[in-house]
């Protein structure tokens, strides 16, 4: 009995490490990848660009409410209603902001002759 | 067969919703496609939450639910405060986004104990480390920004010591539980110490190093995101997380580069000591003064007009004033630009935004790369709320604080004019001789009102 438990374990270990082998490498592609895109982001965008990550970045929401839906002990239903309330003020109000402010870039109009 | 199916589903909306982070960020770029960037950010991440809620684990929706209205009916007014308000609105979100993913972690750790592999521990604990410091942090900052809290740095003997300490101390705890997960009384030390860390590692922090500390807060977020993104094997959360950390660290990096200090400076090195030894001399050297009339008179007669503006022209919310004085000047031919240095205002890209909200096309907002070699063929540089960004010390004054960081060279054009409130040191205390030289002309007032009174005097008709 013991004995199965073990062979379980040490394969669930396996599993595990090799998921985080891949998830490491798609953590650094996805750093690479972020470096470049936003190297190129015009100083003129920096806050829009602070303001959209930031909005992104509120995609752990997902992780909150898993964890909320499993219903798995108490505190973390509490703790993971409270994620998703902060997560979510930070989608909506990220992505509203980031387009207001974007809204208002305007290029100069043609002279008038 | 249906919960594979889901699962399936899930797998495809997360790989999708990704691929449009990714373009949303790409499309930011340029101003012409950033709002096509914002579209497929929110198309994302409607998908990422739409798919999530199919998940066959979810036994109950009434709390989710519940707290994504909740979470969203708060979200509005955060997504329409004042545009002078937005660094402290980021600030407040860093907070946000760093509750969420500390309040995950530390949800996941205890639903785990004791059996918590040692790399998801690892991980774990640098998610809940990083995000209490951010949440915490990010207060402070928002506090700082509000100015409900006192902006000035405060630093005592042994500063950096006891923020050290701090870290470490959090880090220990989290190597222990990496070897002995079970030991879920040190798990509160995970959250504890760096929640403490994170007001201390704010309180030594000036106003003008804000930008860099933003944006250093954007990027712990988005690590501890990441982080998060590991423990629970979630790629998509990973992808966005190592996006929003880049991002934060790319614009830490320029901003640091743009005050000529690096990031160790910034946290370890507070900015705001008054150096006494400036003040001595400074009684000798005289001070020439200009009347908003005569300012109008002197832009009206030139060719070309370079508009430095600075935290100051936030702060007064002149930027409006700014617009009809831009319209005047242009409608007089005369040829109007702006000159924006990276640090201006108290988060990246500040004066860009503020100056967008006035109605000033962006074509007109110039780097400063771009406008430092037009400065000798400028007839009037008009700074406005601006100080350390442009003093000349930092060229040539080797004992200045502030020496080596890039400035913009408003002391070459042919006649500098300052609105400014006083002659006090700007907010890091740091003397500017630009304000003594021969062709420097000090306006003193309220930015907006000085603005206003020569945009008067310009439509006064009289050249």
């Amino acid at each position: 009995m013991s004995g199965a438990d073990l062979k379980v374990s040490a394969a669930e270990e396996e599993n595990v490490t090799s998921n985080l082998i891949d998830s490491l490498y798609v953590f650094m592609l996805a750093a690479f990848l972020g470096f470049e895109v936003i190297r190129h982001v015009s100083p003129l965008l920096h806050t829009p660009l602070m303001s959209l990550t930031n909005a992104l970045d509120a995609i752990a929401v997902v992780g909150a409410i898993v964890l909320v839906g499993e219903h798995k002990s108490t505190l973390a239903t509490v703790l993971g209603t409270i994620a998703i309330v902060a997560a979510m003020s930070n989608v909506v109000g990220g992505f509203l902001i980031t387009d207001r402010m974007l809204k208002m870039f305007k290029i100069s109009k043609p002279k008038k002759p | 067969m249906t919960a594979q199916i889901n699962q399936t589903l899930i797998e495809v909306a997360y790989l999708v919703a990704s691929a449009l982070f990714i373009l949303a960020l790409k499309w930011l770029s340029a101003p012409s496609t950033a709002r096509r960037g914002v579209r497929a950010g929110e198309v994302g991440m409607v998908l990422a939450i739409g798919g999530t809620l199919l998940y066959q684990g979810i036994v109950d929706y009434t709390w989710i639910l519940m707290a994504l209205v909740l979470g969203s009916i708060i979200g509005v007014p955060l997504g329409l405060v004042h545009m002078t308000a937005v660094p402290q609105r980021t600030a407040l979100s860093h907070a946000c986004g760093a509750l969420c993913v500390s309040l995950v972690g530390t949800a996941e750790y205890y639903l785990r104990a004791p059996h918590v592999p040692p790399f998801t521990m690892a991980v774990l604990s640098m998610e809940v480390i990083l995000g209490s410091l951010t949440f915490t942090g990010s207060l402070m900052a928002t506090g700082k920004l509000q100015e409900v809290l006192p902006q000035r740095p405060i630093t005592y003997k042994g500063q950096n010591f006891v923020n050290l300490s701090l870290l470490a101390l959090a880090v220990i705890a989290a190597v222990i539980l990496v070897r002995h997960p079970e030991r879920t009384s040190l798990f509160p030390l995970l959250i504890g110490i760096p929640l403490v860390f994170g007001v201390m590692m704010i309180i030594p922090i000036g106003g003008a190093d804000m930008p860099t500390v933003i944006s250093l807060l954007n990027s712990y977020a988005g690590l501890s995101a990441a982080a998060m993104g590991f423990v629970l094997d979630n790629k998509m959360l990973i992808i966005a997380g190592a996006l929003d950390g880049s991002s934060g660290f790319i614009l830490s990096v320029i901003m640091s580069k743009a005050m000529n200090r690096s990031f160790t400076n910034v946290l370890f090195g507070a900015f705001g000591q008054v150096q006494p030894s400036a003040v001595a001399g400074e009684e000798a050297r005289t001070v020439h003064t200009a009347t908003p009339e005569e300012a109008a008179s002197i832009m009206a007669a030139s060719n070309s007009v370079v508009i430095v503006p600075g935290y100051g022209m936030a702060v007064a919310q002149a930027q409006h004033k700014v617009k009809e004085l831009f319209d005047a000047l242009s409608k007089r031919g005369v040829d109007v630009k702006f000159a924006i240095h990276p640090v201006a205002g108290r988060m990246p890209g500040h004066m860009n935004v503020l100056l967008a909200e006035a109605d000033i096309p962006y074509d007109k907002l110039m780097d400063m790369d771009a406008i430092n070699p037009e400065f000798p063929e400028t007839d009037v540089a008009l700074v406005i709320g601006a100080n350390d960004v442009t003093n000349p010390a930092a060229r040539e004054d080797k004992s200045s604080p502030i020496y080596g960081m890039p400035i913009l060279n408003v002391d070459k054009a042919r006649t500098v004019m300052v609105i400014k409130r006083s002659m006090s040191p700007g907010f890091a205390g740091i003397d500017n001789p630009l304000y003594y030289l021969d062709n420097t002309l000090m306006v003193f007032g309220d930015a907006k009102a000085v603005v206003g009174d020569i945009v008067r005097s310009l439509a006064g008709g009289g050249n």
